[in-house]
């Protein structure tokens, strides 16, 4: 099964499960672009497959009143780089509710958004935006790197009492893994060993899990033998499995698409330094995208994404100390 | 849309039985619509996870539940209803006075935004709906939430940001929801929550529910993009929700010209083919017979409505606010703007009730406020750990 149809599995199954659910967004009903929420709207209806205008601040804030009024909404936003237009509902409104209200509401409200560079889109569809959401109390996030997580993910996300952003990559929709069916939920808030090592600890998410995958295999060559953390929630963030790694190794990569600075993987480094600086036999070391847009012209996009290379050079720096 | 009413709106009983809905929701969704909730800092919070899930458990009974409205305006009589009117506006007048006492006193702090002169839109449109129908207010939204049926008491505790505020006190003037209540939502951004309204609307329709939503906003809030687009939702699915904008002329500090060619706000959704009307936002009863009407079309499935209510705010943006921007009114013109007074004139004249009824019901009500702030007073501040535990809602239990 590939990874958007396993979204789409996640989704249906939902559907079928809690009549509360439903899916909203720009040509949702027609299955989207990427074919996530095909056939949806053949099986439960137009009803609750709600084609939205492109309107993304608006019908964000109608998904939040719809979640805190009683239903499970599912909203998509087409491309991540659109969530700058949901952002003041999405934190304003769906982050703070519960807890404005004293407790009194409750959003369960799911966005479903991807991104990434890679598929020369230019710099307004290419985007990994994660930090702009993981610095809000109250919302969740997820990035799921597998077919698996994405569906088990997504599952735990809609049954989730609170807003949760789930970030796909477009680059991974199409990768094929066996998935359960039907979907089993994968609980947020716990990251996964993807590969076991003693040298070194490679922590990733989304696309760069399998980058980070492909570098462990070629530092094996070398000698080194790295262990690969697919973090999957970053909020919230498993630090245990993080720290219970480096313990063991005392070096520690963090790697994201995303812009380094101000990424998500300082957060990673600093809470790390923080409560294990004694463990760390040398700094740890960030991969992420240079501080630039993503361009549209292939070979600079090509040299702009971080991958393989990135994580290869950061690990051996960490063993240069 | 200007002249279908010929007389104030009233509640019928049958309107009051939510019998039917509640079956419309259960054979439509099929599913449980109430679980335990052991948390009492969640209290409230498992009913809005189904909507009107405490509509489903307090609905039917209520008026009897609820004795500052148990009749209900509309209910037993035109002269008793003008007199309920003008006691809702009493206490929402003395509770807006109340404030920059509590303010001077130090005990009600940050960004205070008083409805002083709007108390006849308050009155005129929250008054009439009924406990299960869900509201969204704004920055200015005491009176809102005062004639929604709020207890003063909650209310005064939460500008104090006391354990016993409607909010635990982590919300404040500007974000208060009581979902008991049905108020669902107050903000601070101005507009952003126009949106949430169109998704409870959404919600009532899917669920069958003959349940109406109102949101409130001034007449700032129309200059964003999010009135436009949830105007044109509302329009495209037809939905039970009433726009009620509260037009006083200014936005903040700047007069309504400065920010637009459009005058008037019913001609902003004009193209949309709303239901619409403008009324004088201080005669209360021209307010509760245009909102009375657009109201039952809107619960009846005719689509969305904008009731724009011209107002006068008496007082500053803030309490603190200079008001360099613009004169003070005079007696004469107060005289004919204050909704209370107006009331008070036209009832005795009418033979509605009598100036002595009057004069009790803001006595009645000058006690009921004074009594709420004295005890808002005994309340304790919120411990520490609320602000931990209230980021994230818990897992429901199975």
């Amino acid at each position: 099964m590939t990874y958007v149809k396993a979204v789409n599995a996640a989704l249906a199954g939902a559907m079928r499960a809690d009549p509360r659910v439903v899916v909203m967004g720009e040509d949702v009903a027609e299955g989207g672009p990427y074919t996530a929420t095909a056939g949806l709207a053949e099986e439960f209806g137009r009803q609750r497959v709600i084609d939205t205008p492109i309107s993304e601040a608006t019908v964000c804030g109608v998904a939040i009143g719809a979640a805190q009024s009683g239903l499970r909404p599912v909203l998509e936003i087409m491309y991540i780089d659109f969530v700058a237009l949901a952002l003041d509902q999405l934190v304003n409104q769906a982050a703070k509710a519960h807890f404005m209200s004293g407790g009194q509401l409750r959003v369960p409200l799911v966005l479903r958004t991807q991104g990434g560079a890679g598929h020369r889109s230019g710099a307004q569809h290419s985007q990994s935006l994660e930090s702009w959401l993981v610095h809000t109390p109250g919302l969740k996030v997820v990035m799921p790197a597998r077919a698996v997580d994405a569906a088990g993910l997504l599952a735990s996300a809609i049954a989730d009492p609170n807003p949760v952003v789930v970030i796909e990559h477009k680059a991974l929709y199409f990768r094929r893994e066996d998935v359960p069916d039907p979907v089993e939920a994968v609980p947020l808030g716990v990251a996964r060993t993807a590969r076991n090592g003693r040298d070194v600890t490679i922590v990733a998410f989304s696309r760069l899990v399998y980058e980070a995958l492909e570098a462990a295999e070629q530092l094996a060559s070398e000698g080194i033998d790295a262990e690969v953390i697919d973090a999957r929630t970053l909020v919230p963030f498993d630090l245990e499995a993080v720290l219970g790694s480096v313990s063991r190794t005392g070096r520690l990569v963090v790697a994201h698409e995303a812009v380094r600075q101000g990424g998500f993987g300082a957060e990673i480094a600093s809470a790390v330094h923080e409560a294990a600086f004694d463990l760390l036999r040398a700094p740890v070391q960030r991969v992420g995208a240079r501080f630039t847009p993503v361009p549209f012209s292939g070979p600079l996009e090509d040299a702009y994404v971080p991958g393989r290379a990135e994580i290869c050079a950061a690990v051996r720096a960490t063993l240069v100390s | 849309m200007t002249s279908r009413a010929t007389r104030p709106h009233r509640l019928a009983a049958k309107d009051i039985t939510l019998s039917r809905w509640r079956h419309g929701f259960k054979s439509r969704w099929g599913c449980q619509q109430n679980r335990g909730c052991a948390d009492p800092a969640d209290r409230g919070a498992t009913n809005a996870v189904l909507g009107s899930t405490w509509a489903c458990l307090r609905g039917a009974d209520w008026a009897v539940s609820n004795p500052e409205r148990a009749s209900g305006p509309g209910a037993t009589g035109e002269a008793v209803t003008a007199l309920e009117l003008l006691g809702i506006m009493w206490r929402i007048r003395f509770f807006e006075e109340e404030v920059p006492r509590l303010q001077r006193a130090g005990l009600a702090r940050g960004l205070l935004h008083l409805s002083v002169g709007q108390e006849g839109v308050a009155a005129g449109t929250c008054a009439m709906l009924r406990r299960d129908d869900l509201l969204y207010t704004g920055h200015r939204g005491h009176g809102h939430a005062i004639a929604k049926g709020v207890p003063l008491r909650g209310l005064f505790a939460e500008l104090m940001g006391r354990l016993d505020g409607v909010c635990r006190g982590l919300g404040g003037s500007m974000h208060i929801v009581d979902v008991e209540h049905g108020l669902m939502g107050a903000t601070g951004v101005v507009g952003g929550n126009i949106p949430l309204a169109v998704g409870s609307a959404m919600t009532a329709r899917l669920g069958a529910r003959e349940q109406l939503t109102v949101v409130l906003f001034g007449d700032g809030a129309v200059q964003t993009g999010y009135f436009h687009e949830s105007v044109n939702l509302a329009a495209l699915w037809r939905l039970p929700l009433v726009f009620v904008c509260e037009n006083n002329g200014f936005a903040e500090f700047t007069p309504r010209s400065a920010h637009t060619t459009v005058e008037r706000v019913c001609d902003v959704v004009a193209p949309y083919g709303l239901a619409r009307q403008t009324v004088d936002g201080s005669d209360v009863i021209a307010v509760r017979e245009a909102f009375g009407v657009l109201a039952a079309a809107a619960r009846g499935g005719e689509g969305p409505a904008l009731l724009e209510c011209l107002t006068y705010r008496l007082r500053g943006h803030y309490e603190g606010d200079a008001q360099k921007y613009r004169a003070a009114i005079s007696q004469a013109e107060w005289r004919d703007r204050d909704p209370i007074a107006r009331l008070r004139r036209r009832g005795v004249s009418e033979g509605w009730f009598t100036d002595e009824a009057a004069a009790v019901a803001e006595g009645a009500a000058k006690e009921a406020v004074d009594e709420a702030a004295r005890l808002a007073r005994e309340s304790t501040a919120p411990p520490l750990e609320l602000m931990e535990r209230l980021v994230y809602a818990q897992l429901e239990p199975a």
